[in-house]
């Protein structure tokens, strides 16, 4: 299942946020929206996920879910929005609880995407007990368990520190490796569009609109830190985004 | 800090930088409470024996403890104690859920929120004592009027902890169940409760305490037995005595409630950093 965004545009009272967004989003690719603090990056995604309602044009789901799918469109968010007295286990079980499906099938679930995000050990733990990292690890098992079709990521790395940036980054990549998912990607970070993204949507400051897009063709595994053609994209991602970040920087919030 | 590179380079030049931090951080000490107690129960019994104040005044700590003794000895302690309690324990028990389900209610629906929570207000501050003969109507003589006194009493700061408690409940949370399709009573069951409850049961703390307050209104309300008829009966006498045990057994029912909550808290709520 593709999605297909069609002439969106959203504001929020006088403020416009969003204007004519047109945007494929093809299946098995990781999709980075970025832009600068206020650009509606965030608001897209809600739109894309139907936590929104846009107030022109249209999300379109373009041919069928996929049957084994749960949740079709599935969140990440930046402050892991896991339910503080429910376990791990219990925070990946709250997702699957209203789908009915049988006790050992839950349990089949829930040990497969522990697993995969490495967390068997940790099935019993409290959020509190958590770190940051594991914390998101957490929500991206809850969020793997209902099998998405696509995967929408809220800044999901913003709320960590550099070095567990990166470990979180190169899980993702790995769990992408395994079993290639759909997703599209909000984040401010360049360097994590431009590891993570097979293509990159720049949008210019408010109101938002798509300024260009850029594909980026080397394989997510071979990607590394410090990478010389990945620096160069980002040197270009930059390029686009410095005049319009400064400009977003000094206008007044009427918000 | 250009004292210790310029030439001179004396000694007296190093100093250690002044502590500053520190402080506003309550940590448990345990006893002083306890102490606080015993030593001002101590300089009273000595002030009232040496007739610094007068017996009319404050009864002797020593003498009020005998009473309790008596009281005790006598099997009559039960005979009060048990009718107290039971109307504690159902009034309260009647306006605490009644004042949950009221409190989610406005938490949960805009249309609920804007009719009851004005009505609330307008409830809250009406003294339920000055109520006291309509109960008797309503509700007779009996224990019913004195449930509905205390339940009445009780209904109101729970529904207002309570619609606070559903209103803090993290935004984001309800967003996210909403994002896996949760259905609504899920979210509300799973999301919402478990969230207010910190809330709640601080509310809790505030509506048992009145409970205990309204006992002595709702006894006097003819009750032959019952903490709060002991205790009217001894002021009616100026039985200080007497007036004081009533009045300890009271305060020590407030300390043990607290402390059943404090207890629900550490359970119920272990998951808070």
């Amino acid at each position: 299942m593709d999605l297909k965004l069609d002439d969106i545009g959203h504001s929020y009272g006088d403020l416009e946020i969003l204007r004519n967004i047109n945007l494929d989003i093809p299946k098995g690719k990781i999709l980075c929206i970025v832009g600068p603090s206020g650009c509606g990056k965030s608001t897209l995604l809600r739109l894309i996920g139907g936590l929104e309602k846009p107030h022109q044009g249209q999300v379109l789901q373009v041919g069928d879910v996929p049957k084994e799918c749960l949740n079709p469109l599935t969140y990440v968010f930046q402050d892991f929005a896991l339910l503080p007295w429910r376990t791990v286990e219990g925070n990946v079980k709250l997702v699957l609880e209203d789908h009915k499906l049988a006790a050992n099938q839950t349990e089949a679930i829930i040990s497969d995407v522990l697993a995969r995000t490495k967390l068997i050990d940790f099935r019993k733990a409290l959020p509190k007990q958590l770190s940051g990292g594991m914390k998101q690890r957490v929500a991206l098992a809850r969020a793997l368990a209902v099998n998405p079709a696509i995967m929408l990521m809220d800044e999901p790395l913003s709320a960590l520190d550099s070095q567990t940036r990166e470990l979180v980054m190169s899980d993702l990549v790995a769990l992408w490796e395994r079993a290639p998912f759909t997703s599209v990607y909000v984040t401010h970070n360049l360097n994590e569009a431009v590891r993570l993204g097979h293509s990159i949507v720049v949008l210019s400051r408010r109101p938002g609109r798509i300024r260009e897009i850029v594909e980026i063709d080397i394989p997510l595994a071979s990607r590394h830190l410090g990478d010389a053609e990945l620096e160069r994209k980002q040197a270009q991602l930059w390029q686009l985004m410095r005049d319009e970040a400064m400009a977003a920087d000094q206008e007044l919030l009427s918000v | 800090m250009s004292k210790t590179t310029d030439a001179a380079g004396s000694p007296d030049a190093f100093k250690t930088v002044v502590f500053r931090g520190g402080g506003f951080a309550p940590r448990p000490r345990r006893w002083v409470g306890l102490i606080v107690f015993v030593s001002l129960i101590l300089l009273l019994e000595f002030l009232t024996r040496t007739n610094v104040i007068t017996s009319l005044t404050m009864p002797i700590p020593s003498d009020v403890f005998w009473t309790f003794m008596e009281l005790w000895q006598s099997g009559l302690l039960f005979k009060h104690l048990v009718p107290s309690l039971s109307r504690l324990m159902v009034g309260a028990a009647i306006g605490c859920t009644a004042g949950i389900c009221v409190g989610i209610v406005i938490g949960l629906f805009s249309l609920a929120r804007a009719g009851l929570v004005p009505l609330v207000a307008a409830i809250f501050p009406i003294p339920k004592i000055a109520l006291l003969p309509l109960f008797v109507i309503w509700f007779g003589i009996d224990e019913a009027s004195k449930y509905a006194l205390i339940a009445f009493g009780t209904f109101t700061p729970t529904v207002v902890a309570t619609y606070g408690a559903v209103d803090n409940v993290d935004r984001t949370l309800i967003r996210m169940g909403q994002s896996f399709s949760m259905a609504w009573f899920s979210i509300v069951r799973k999301i919402v409760l478990p969230g207010a409850m910190p809330g709640i049961l601080s509310g809790l703390r505030i509506s048992l305490a009145i409970a205990i307050i309204l006992l002595v209104a709702a006894e006097m309300l003819g009750a032959e037995y019952g903490i709060g008829a002991y205790i009217l009966q001894a002021g009616s006498l100026y039985d200080l005595e007497r007036l004081f045990v009533g009045v300890t057994i009271l305060s020590v029912l407030g300390v043990l409630v607290s402390g059943l909550i404090g207890l629900m808290e550490k359970t119920l709520l272990d998951w808070r950093v």
